[in-house]
């Protein structure tokens, strides 16, 4: 038993929660002393504040997230070049921390799918609420925190974390690398993700119930929100550290280890739109963590950000929070869509046999979206009370933002038009995504209009808006991206059939579940209420049946993973005849990725050139006579 | 006769687009219209489904023509597409022409921005104060001392400048069929304008998150014609004048008697239609409201001090049924201590 306590492991983690918490408990109640507050050891709420921060740092050390660096710093012998922490062989690898940055890929893809489908049935509970006016199954205190803790767990660990999985998985191989540039750094985001999910989750069972002040929290609402605010003020830093810790690790693994021959205009777009989002998510992303420090400090502490009573003596700024709030959260949305329209370029561009349609257009405009995208944050906030003026060059830039978008959109088209076209299940959600995202895009410059804007602000409108966008857009790639490697991660084929029934289901129950939430908004009804008026009725119900059928949807998807995964046909290292460094060994590929390190000696769309190879498994100077010269003389770009 | 595959999808579009903007037109998106911001609003609305259908029709239309023309026939397992890499002119047009439309719609939102917005000189100015969970007015008057009410009245064809605060947290003044909106925020002033123009009953809805009773913090406006306004603002003013008949029984505990009872009775009745009736429903006032408990049945039997503890202290006691922390508790301050009495009086009255 010592010796499992003494271990790295799931034991020692529990014993170092406890002990963390002790810790906690021990530090408010000799703060308070000090301090001569009263109930200095008995304070309930200032010891979960305090452990919420504490206790998952101390559960991590436990797991071993930190051994490497300990023993390290402290001069003790590592234990660097034995890969005891690589790879999995079985089922119980992935339930620690691991190295591997294709073990790390699927933990982060379950995981998220598991908040997928926790956050999904919160939404059920919220429909089933709405099916009717009045208040038939929760309070609206619950009912609140419903669609609150829903948007957090999809939007923080749903979409942003499974894009990175997928990309962790995909992307070392994509650039011919051995593994990520900090396979340690790695396995701790990873590691960093389940917490910031428990503890989103847990906060139903907080006193006063679940932080009910939306995912977007904002002042002074969420600073006087009962105990359960404060799991959401705390989680989020730590997925956001998650976000952070990745996205620098894509960036040196994307600039340093690269394989020879693998210029940047030689990178698969799924590796440029992963490089242009790990930019922004290290630029954005620490401005979420200062709001939310901010309204911790506010909430715990008294501290005076957001509390802006003149008349009681408080300058604080209500507008600040929004501000600093949405200069992340805007980025955020590329951040959850950008990997997405790289999955659907490598999608495209196989399924349809041809090269990607304007490959440096579509590599340009990623970054075009990068830059725009930090200058159109107040367009969440015309009807703020800001200044007016910032109104007028934020609906600019995000009209503007839509050309890049749009860019990508034609390209895609362009790629399609004359191929030969396989509509298996990947494609198929490509080409949904292409229509749904569309849409989206199409309001999102409706809603850039100031004028209209001000209308339908805080409405149903922005609720099809966003669905449409990261459900229809973000969403779907997620499912073509899951189902196009699949075969890739686990040595496996998916059901076809299964696949296109879910699809189409998908496809036609999203559509009938977010278009009437266009029609509600227009009309007049507000977003994030329990209850409303008799008029909305009809089309609510509507709403309400087809969110169950797009619900029960989700089902066949996970019976046909679940089910593939274990016996489904043996898949071959490249069934889609794809052309880039991830199809070029086994499925699922050796622990090292690759045996000999790759040399690429071509673009990675090359489909229709004859002989056009990407990477060839020899040295650059046993290359050259051989294969290079049919590539070089075929028609690629340069 | 096989037309080439883009002249045909040409058609397609075309017929699909005009079809499609028609049904956008045809359809009436929007609930009643009783503002002059509506107008403008509601055409840059059409004018943008013009733009947009055309624009989803030809993603839409190009989609379903690759899949027909395009799709993998039997035999062509090992075909690839021919290897095209670009075309430089058709990237400049996809590019150059969505940035002239996008920039063309911006200078159009703009100029109806502008417009919406307009100043006007003879404006009337209403103060809009947000509260968990209901909305306060205040009319300041010339020379005057303001009228305070929870019911907005605005006469029809004046401008009107809503000039918007917040007592607790961010809340948004909404009139649907004025079309505009703004943040009530805490600690700043905010502005916005509304020419109502047609006689009738609007809702008024919060639209910004603002706690437990965020869905039940609807009201309603009632545009009026001018002469209507005129004499609602006097009535507003009357009850001012009968203060010192009020004010002799206010440290009376509630135990108004007799003659002054009758008029303390009908102080709390206006009070009572003004401050509580978008909320409670009661027959003996005419109201309607359906966010708190339906005071016809619920006050049945109770004694004064228990009434006079439900308006000062809403949390005290709960219907079942009925949620804590959604009714606003700083009655005592917002309302006089006559209307407070004059509210019990009245309400002991009918609950009888």
């Amino acid at each position: 038993m010592t010796a499992k306590l003494r271990a790295p492991g799931w034991y020692r983690s529990g014993l170092f929660l406890l002990l963390g918490i002790a810790f906690s408990w021990v530090l408010v109640g000799v703060g308070r002393l000090a301090m001569d507050y009263p109930n200095a050891w008995t304070d309930g709420e200032a010891i979960t504040t305090v452990s919420l921060i504490a206790a998952p740092l101390f559960f991590l050390v436990g797991l071993g997230c930190f051994d490497y660096w300990f023993y390290w710093a402290s001069g003790r012998p590592t234990r660097a070049e034995d890969h005891s922490s690589h790879g999995a062989e079985s089922w119980k690898d992935y339930f620690r921390v691991n190295t591997d940055h294709k073990v790390i890929g699927i933990q982060y893809i379950c995981t998220s799918f598991f908040f997928m489908f926790v956050g999904g049935l919160i939404a059920m509970l919220m429909r089933a609420e709405l099916a009717q006016p009045g208040m038939q199954f929760v309070d609206t205190a619950t009912f609140n925190g419903l669609f609150s803790v829903h948007a957090a767990l999809l939007i923080f660990l749903f979409v942003i974390p499974i894009f990175a999985g997928i990309a962790n998985y995909v992307l070392p191989l994509m650039i011919g690398a051995p593994d990520m540039a900090f396979p340690r750094l790695n396995a701790l985001s990873f590691w960093l993700l389940p917490v910031a999910g428990v503890m989103l989750s847990a906060s139903f069972f907080a006193p006063g119930g679940a932080f009910a002040s939306g995912w977007t929290a904002y002042a002074p609402l969420s600073t006087e929100m009962p105990l359960g605010q404060v799991f959401f003020t705390v989680g989020v830093q730590f997925a956001g550290a998650a976000s952070i810790a990745t996205a620098l690790n894509f960036l040196v693994t994307i600039i340093t280890m690269r394989a020879p021959g693998m210029s940047f205009f030689r990178m698969p777009l799924l590796v440029w739109a992963n490089f242009a989002t790990s930019l922004l998510v290290v630029i954005a992303t620490p401005f979420i963590a200062a709001s939310q420090f901010f309204v911790l400090l506010d909430r715990a502490l008294g501290f005076n950000f957001f509390d802006a009573f003149v008349g009681a003596g408080k300058d604080g700024s209500v507008l600040m929070y929004q501000h600093v709030f949405w200069f992340y959260s805007h980025p955020a949305v590329y951040i959850m869509m950008l990997p997405g329209f790289g999955i659907i370029s490598e999608i495209i561009s196989v399924k349809a046999r041809k090269p990607i349609f304007g490959y440096r257009m579509m590599a340009f405009s990623l970054l075009a979206i990068v830059v725009l995208g930090f200058t159109v944050w107040a367009h969440h906030m015309f009807v703020s009370g800001m200044h007016a003026w910032i109104r007028v060059p934020m609906m600019i830039t995000t009209a503007i933002i839509a050309v890049p978008t749009g860019i990508k959109i034609f390209s895609w088209l362009a790629t399609m038009w004359r191929g030969v076209l396989r509509l298996d299940t990947p494609m198929l959600f490509a080409l949904g995504f292409l229509t749904t995202f569309t849409l989206g895009g199409i309001s999102g410059v409706m809603l850039a209009m100031i004028p209209f804007d001000i209308y339908v602000s805080d409405t149903y409108f922005i609720v099809a808006h966003i669905h449409y966008v990261l459900f229809g857009g973000s969403m779907l790639t997620i499912f073509a991206g899951i189902y196009y490697w699949f075969p890739k991660m686990t040595g496996r084929m998916y059901d076809e059939r299964l696949g296109k029934i879910h699809f189409w289901a998908t496809f036609v129950f999203f559509n009938v579940t977010f278009a009437p939430m266009h029609l509600l908004g227009l009309d007049g009804m507000p977003r994030r209420v329990a209850d409303y008026a008799e008029q909305y009725a009809t089309l609510n119900l509507l709403v309400t049946i087809a969110s169950f059928m797009l619900g029960l949807s989700m089902l066949v998807f996970l019976y046909n993973m679940v089910a593939s995964w274990r016996g489904g046909p043996r898949a071959a290292a490249n069934p889609w005849r794809a052309l880039t460094l991830e199809w070029q060994v086994s499925s699922p590929p050796p622990i090292f990725n690759f045996d000999a390190v790759p040399t690429v000696v071509g673009g990675p769309y090359e489909y229709g050139v004859p002989g056009a190879v990407h990477g060839i498994f020899q040295s650059p100077a046993e290359a050259k006579p051989t294969t290079a010269g049919s590539v070089a003389t075929s028609p690629t770009r340069e | 006769m096989r037309r080439h595959p883009v002249a045909q999808m040409v058609i397609v579009g075309a017929i699909a687009s005009a079809i499609g903007i028609v049904i956008a037109l045809v359809i009436d998106w929007f609930p009643a219209d009783a503002a002059e911001q509506a107008g403008p609003i509601d055409t840059l609305y059409d004018v943008l489904m013009i733009v947009s259908v055309p624009v989803f029709v030809l993603v839409t239309t190009v989609t379903l023509f690759a899949v027909w023309r395009f799709r993998m026939r039997p035999g062509q397992e090992n075909e690839d597409g021919p290897p095209i890499h670009g075309n430089t002119r058709l990237e400049v047009i996809w590019t150059a022409v969505p940035a002239i439309l996008l920039v063309s719609l911006c200078s159009y939102a703009y100029a109806v921005l502008v417009d919406i917005e307009e100043k006007h000189d003879d404006q009337l100015v209403v103060h809009v104060t947000g509260q968990q969970f209901a909305w306060r007015y205040r009319y300041p008057q010339p020379g005057g001392r303001a009228i305070e009410t929870t019911a907005l009245v605005l006469p029809k064809d004046r401008p009107v400048l809503f000039k918007v605060h917040a007592e607790d947290v961010i809340h948004d003044f909404w009139v649907p069929a004025f079309r505009v909106k703004i943040d009530a925020v805490p600690g700043i002033t905010t502005e916005v304008r509304a020419t109502p123009t047609k006689l009738g009953r609007y809702p008024v809805v919060c639209a910004e998150l603002c706690g437990l009773g965020h869905a039940v913090m609807r009201s309603s406006v009632r545009v009026v014609t001018p002469a209507a306004y005129d004499r609602w603002l006097q009535e507003q003013t009357a009850p001012a004048g009968g203060e010192a008949t009020g004010g002799a029984t206010a440290g009376g505990e509630g135990e108004a008697g007799g003659g002054g009872g009758a008029d303390l009775a009908a102080l709390g009745r206006e009070t009572f239609v003004s401050n509580c009736g978008s909320c409670h429903t009661l027959a003996d006032a005419g109201t309607s409201g359906a966010a708190g408990p339906d005071l016809t049945t619920a006050l049945r039997g109770q004694d004064e001090a228990t009434l006079r503890e439900d308006i000062v202290a809403p949390d005290a006691r709960i219907t079942e049924g009925y949620q804590a922390g959604v009714m606003p508790d700083n009655f005592a301050e917002t309302l006089s201590a006559e209307q407070i009495d004059g509210l019990v009086a009245y309400l002991a009255s009918v609950s009888r």
